[in-house]
């Protein structure tokens, strides 16, 4: 392996790759904002009208009008959209009055836990089970993850959820319903204990509250689990595809004469060249999941982001909608430009 | 060997379209092989003749109601999948539903890829500030997650199956121009296209008669593989409520007016997800195979 060395020139090489990787982001987010102003724009339904109600005057239509801003030409309005999104200001929701980013704020750290708690299920199981495909290529065992990874390739994830329902809930009630809690246990989350993150498992976990804690757990698993069988077929596919290239290279061999434990060359060896592209694959499949939760959220009753935007989308709510689209765009973004970092701090190669 | 293998597989053909009809051949026998991808060929072709021939396969009309029969299980007499809320024989209907889901997957994979192909081939072609635009455009379109653009796009276009199928398209273009802009990228500066060009040919030419069809394989293979996905995304709009509307029997729309009865009747959610899961598992194994054939990438190792 290179040592990595830090000459200054190199740094400023770095620094210069980040910094042209920041301008992309901004240029993309800007595309982003744009598309959804479009959007927005050519929504059917009247954003003033629904402000002020089908009996207000001409002057008050007219009065609200202008307060939105809509009286601006064009590229002036897309402007002051711009300006106020990146101040966090992604408009008031018409259903609630309230602005979207505080609601989106509360919904958020549901949506996370739950794709979190996916995704590292997704590594855990996904990563050996490529790993064990690509050492016995065309083995029983490298068919069996294929196939069982095209499955999740191919499965509705909101149908699985009713299964997931039916059998493991309905029929066996080895885990909780729909919800994050019991209501019961809602009440005491609400009231009795300090909520620092928003993610119930560490929160409940803070402050001691191992009953609740246990209680969450009911309710995530199945969810959580569900999500991580579509990240586990996507990681452990790309695992073996990695791995396979990876043993196929003279240094594996090298270390195979020198008699050294196959254990240490599969996981120590190769393992450290595997990581680096599936740091990326990893940081995809998380924001995937993101996505993921839509349907996800709605069948378990999920009061995250993805359960956020549907409520809006049924109400007519179109800035909640978009703010929403706005929210998980901006969080997918960023997670494909820090997977492209880290790509570069973990392989020298990567960083001429 | 009989008169038609012996021609298909003549080393030296007599005609370029004998030659292009032994590559097609070869690649056949090399698919045949992979018994995964046949599967999935079958099942395709199920589908086809299912909706081709859907008033044949199905006993009765997915349409008609009849109260008196509501919620049958599975395996009474004359519904061997049983009847929905409505009594409607969930057989029938999951078969009339291979007509809305084919329908969808060709107008998806008619519209997008094209799209892909001409962005693709034009910024490849063309490079400099032409690439540099339309590359951006594609990276933000790529940036947006599918389900929630389309979902958004949906909420304005109002819903119903085509505005489901536009979303969708809408959508699903951006790898198809990376697909074609890579394979732009390596036939652009070759000989042949040079020769083309000395010839006289001016660029829509090139591109259209010359680049594009070098750039079909990849996203053939691409679009097999995407349809899967494309299933998924219509059946998770029409589970929403944002696709077909009732009373079609839409794959994902029926999931979800079965939600209700979940717990007590469960048959009336599982059958149609049932379908979705084979159909999108058939395109993945025939697209999974058709990348081992026909990519000569993956073909080397």
């Amino acid at each position: 392996m290179t040592t990595t060395q830090n000459t200054p020139a190199r740094s400023l090489a770095f620094l210069r790759q980040i910094a042209g990787g920041l301008t992309t982001l901004a240029i993309t987010l800007l595309g982003l904002l744009l598309v959804t102003f479009f959007i927005g724009r050519v929504v059917p339904i009247d954003p003033v009208l629904s402000i002020v109600g089908e009996r207000a005057t001409a002057a008050q239509y007219e009065a609200a009008r202008v307060a939105l801003g809509l009286d601006q030409p064009l590229w002036k309005q897309f402007g002051i959209y711009v300006l106020d999104a990146v101040q966090g200001d992604l408009g008031t929701s018409i259903r609630t009055g309230a602005p979207i980013i505080g609601e989106i704020a509360r919904y958020f750290p549901a949506t996370l836990e739950l794709a979190t708690l996916g995704t590292i299920i997704g590594v855990i199981v996904g990563v050996p089970a490529g790993v064990l495909a690509a050492t016995r290529p065309g083995s029983l065992a490298d068919q069996v993850v294929r196939l069982v990874g095209l499955m999740g390739y191919s499965m509705p994830v909101f149908w699985l959820g009713l299964i997931g329902l039916l059998v493991f809930y309905g029929h066996l009630d080895w885990v909780g319903g729909p919800g994050r809690l019991d209501p019961v246990y809602e009440m005491m989350l609400e009231f009795s204990m300090t909520q620092y993150t928003g993610a119930i498992l560490i929160d409940t976990a803070l402050n001691g509250a191992w009953e609740v804690f246990a209680n969450a757990l009911s309710h995530i698993v199945l969810p959580a689990g569900i999500l991580g069988y579509v990240s586990m077929a996507y990681i452990s596919r790309m695992t073996r595809s990695f791995m396979m290239n990876e043993l196929g290279q003279e240094y594996i061999t090298t270390a195979r004469v020198k008699g050294m434990p196959e254990w240490r060359v599969i996981w120590v060896h190769a393992m450290k060249n595997v990581m680096v592209p599936l740091i990326t694959v990893i940081a995809l499949s998380y924001a995937y999941l993101l996505e993921g939760s839509v349907l996800t959220e709605t069948i378990f009753a999920w009061p995250g982001l993805g359960s956020y935007i549907t409520d809006a989308l049924f109400t007519a709510d179109m800035p909640a909608v978009l703010g929403g689209t706005i929210v998980v765009g901006v969080v997918f973004v960023t997670l494909n430009m820090a997977s492209d970092i880290l790509y570069r701090l973990v392989d020298p190669r990567a960083r001429t | 060997m009989t008169r038609m293998t012996q021609w298909l597989t003549d080393p030296n053909p007599t005609s370029r379209h004998q030659a292009r009809i032994g590559q097609v051949w070869l690649a056949w026998i090399r698919l045949r092989r992979n018994p995964l991808a046949i599967t999935g060929l079958t099942i395709i072709l199920i589908l086809f003749a299912m909706a081709a021939f859907a008033p044949l396969f199905a006993t009765q009309d997915p349409t008609t109601q009849d109260l008196t029969q509501r919620l049958l299980p599975p395996g009474t007499r004359g519904h061997w999948l049983g009847t929905d809320d409505f009594g409607r024989d969930i057989w029938s209907r999951i078969v009339h539903g291979a007509r809305i889901t084919l329908y969808i997957v060709a107008l998806v994979a008619l519209t997008a890829p094209a799209l892909g192909l001409l962005i693709g081939t034009v910024a490849g072609y063309f490079g400099g500030l032409v690439d540099t635009t339309l590359m951006r455009i594609t990276d933000i379109f790529l940036a947006f997650p599918r389900l929630i653009l389309a979902l958004a796009l949906v909420a304005v276009l109002g819903p119903g199956i085509f505005n489901a199928v536009l979303a969708i398209a809408l959508t699903a273009w951006p790898p198809y121009a990376r697909v074609a802009r890579a394979e732009t990228l390596t036939v652009r500066s070759s000989d042949y296209i040079a020769a083309v060009r000395l010839q006289g040919a001016g660029s829509a030419r090139i591109i259209w008669g010359h680049v594009m069809p070098m750039c079909l394989p990849s996203v053939i293979i691409r679009v097999t593989l995407d349809m899967a996905g494309v299933i998924l995304i219509a059946a998770g709009l029409g589970f929403l409520g944002l696709g077909a509307q009732p009373p079609l029997p839409e794959w994902g729309l029926m999931i979800s007016s079965g939600r209700k009865f979940l717990f007590e009747q469960w048959w009336v959610a599982t059958m149609p997800g049932l379908a979705i899961f084979i159909v999108s598992l058939g395109f993945n194994l025939l697209g999974d195979g058709l990348r081992d054939v026909l990519d000569p990438r993956s073909a080397a190792r």
